[in-house]
């Protein structure tokens, strides 16, 4: 019990500074509190099993985070009236801000969004080690150059952490917004840069926690300066179509950073919502590496895609089967059952609500329509669902590769529409392909597979699709809309 | 029972990734995009340390300097964590309330 009144006074001191104010709260109420709004968030990801009940979860969510802001508002003591101002105006302006682009954001450009959201989370824990380091009292973590060892060395991971997702999620968020080119970029001897800036943070973490002399600003500084220039260069090999996996990643390293901060704090709020994401994001970037079949170490070692010329080395001249949008139309309008595949290609066409009109008029004339999502597609976890979703397709209606990958046998049309290298059977029969081993969708086992695709380029691994060159294969060249919207008119 | 508060604490930590391993395995994948949203959204949880510094005083042994250095880092830190809390419950309701069933 000794460790939970530990815990309990060290929230109280909070409460009651030497300035000799009150709080309307006692301490163990206080560290309830912080509990409950962790139990709450638990309870927002639990949400997110079914989407019936996803809406309540977020709403949890939120009635966690209203408890959180406001039992730390009311065992603040502060006195003077600048500090209200600043408190009023900095929620005031972030909460418009945040309102402002929710409202906004189109759902195509979400990857992006999220990768902004992640680099604010580590900015603000960055800003919140700093203030931390230069008002330790604040915190009871010790005094200006004598901070506890303990809580120093939280402090210093929870900085580096921070500054690492920050400017991480800065490249990333460039490479999505397209402000930066995806391609990766190499730069000679990474390997041995990152390396030692590494052990440059680790060594700077090592002074700063075992001998107090070494507490300067100056150190700190290192400390952070580094571990931002460590997160660009890792995010800037890694290429373009990698970034589901990094994105996941970022989140992930978020989470750990919030969970840093909040063993500096004590704060239980902080530790349980910090594991939380923290294992959250590792999660998500597994499935990514799964869906890929690549090893999380080679995707974080980057340089995946670059080389457009890779895999084979001639140049292809076999013959295509080229189609119109009459033709495609004519022979979804005669099938039972048309499984569409979307990839990244619809988000960037914005193809999403066209997409859905074609499903609407295949279904008037007695056509069944499932949608296939493979893992990766697109930029994010879900990127496709969110899309479909937007366009208004009911959600029992889309499957996941697993649920829906035996009934391509038995379809007659397979509509992939902007995907690529997730359709592509070399991955289940070439062991020389860069995709061997990779979960594909089986579209080759339609009676007919529709290509629609802007040119014969390969997809991001640079590997030809021999789907293409089948027999049973029909290749609609053009933009992913307009060959939807020719679709429509035909049918 | 001579337990410091930093094993008390991760005892805390250790549990909830657990917690957060069950929880998110059992999140259907066509809400992942809204999972890492909200998982945005509740990591800006951190503004209870934004907060705490925006609130300090100068006085006792906290210096006029540092005392309000802490305050403008927690002041910019409050708006970052501000955007991200409104932004992300906010954009996550607008997904969640896209994803209907089929009209029966």
């Amino acid at each position: 019990m000794s460790s939970l009144k530990d815990l309990a006074n060290s929230q109280a001191d909070m409460v009651v500074n030497e300035m000799g104010g009150g709080s309307l709260l006692s301490d163990s109420q206080t560290a309830l509190l912080y509990v409950v709004a962790g139990v709450l968030f638990i309870l927002a990801l639990r949400g997110l099993s079914s989407p019936d009940s996803s809406r309540r979860g977020n709403m949890f969510g939120m009635i966690g985070m209203g408890i959180a802001v406001v039992t730390t508002l009311l065992q603040l003591d502060a006195s003077s009236g600048l500090t209200w101002g600043l408190i009023i105006a900095g929620l005031a302006i972030g909460g418009a801000i945040g309102a402002v682009i929710a409202r906004r954001i189109a759902m195509t450009d979400m990857p992006q969004l999220v990768a902004a959201f992640h680099s604010l989370v580590g900015l603000a824990a960055v800003l919140v080690a700093w203030a931390a380091f230069f008002v330790p009292e604040a915190f009871h973590i010790g005094t200006f150059g004598n901070i506890k060892t303990l809580s120093m060395v939280e402090m210093s991971i929870g900085v580096a952490i921070g500054a690492i997702t920050f400017s991480g999620s800065i490249i990333a968020f460039a490479k999505l917004q397209g402000i930066m080119s995806g391609a990766p970029i190499i730069l000679p001897a990474r390997h041995f840069i990152n390396g030692a800036l590494a052990l440059a943070i680790v060594v700077g973490i090592v002074m700063l926690c075992t001998d107090a002399s070494n507490q300067t600003v100056t150190v700190f500084l290192i400390v952070t300066l580094l571990s931002f220039i460590i997160g660009f260069l890792i995010i800037v090999p890694i290429g373009g179509a990698d970034m589901p996996v990094v994105v996941s990643m970022l989140n992930s390293y978020s989470g750990w950073a919030a969970a840093g901060i909040g063993f500096t704090l004590h704060n239980m709020a902080l530790i349980i919502t910090g594991s939380l994401v923290g294992s959250s994001g590792a999660i998500l970037s597994y499935i990514m590496c799964k869906g890929m079949n690549r090893s999380f170490i080679s995707v974080i070692l980057g340089g995946f895609g670059g080389d457009t010329s890779a895999g084979s080395g001639e140049v292809e001249t076999r013959p295509v089967k080229q189609g119109s949008a009459e033709d495609a139309a004519f022979i979804m309008k005669n099938a039972r059952h048309v499984i569409i595949v979307p990839g990244y290609g619809m988000a960037v066409a914005q193809a999403q609500h066209a997409l859905k009109e074609m499903a609407d008029k295949l279904k008037e004339e007695g056509v069944k329509v499932s949608y296939a999502i493979h893992p990766v597609a697109g930029r994010m976890p879900g990127h496709m669902n969110v899309l479909l979703a937007e366009a208004s397709v009911p959600y029992d209606e889309v499957f996941e590769l697993e649920d829906i990958n035996s009934s391509f046998s038995t379809a007659d049309v397979a509509f992939v529409i902007g995907a690529n290298d997730v359709t592509n059977p070399a991955a289940k029969t070439d062991p020389q392909s860069p995709i061997f081993g990779m979960p594909v969708l089986d579209v080759e086992k339609a009676a007919t597979v529709l290509f629609v695709k802007r040119s014969m380029g390969a997809g991001y691994a640079g590997v030809e699709n021999e789907l293409f060159f089948r027999d049973n294969t029909m290749m609609l060249f053009s933009d992913a809309k307009k060959m939807v919207e020719n679709i429509i008119k035909s049918l | 029972m001579g337990v410091s508060e930093i094993v008390f604490l991760l005892t805390i930590f250790v549990l909830a990734i657990f917690v957060g391993y069950y929880v998110v395995w059992s999140v259907t994948p066509a809400l992942h995009t809204p999972l890492m949203s909200v998982t945005n959204a509740i990591s800006s949880v951190i503004i209870v340390g934004a907060l705490i510094a925006l609130g300090v005083e100068a006085g006792g042994s906290i210096s006029a300097a540092h005392g309000s250095a802490a305050k403008w880092l927690g002041f910019f830190a409050v708006i970052m964590a501000g955007i991200n809390i409104f932004g992300g419950f906010l954009v996550t309701q607008r997904m969640l309330a896209m994803y209907k069933k089929k009209d029966k």
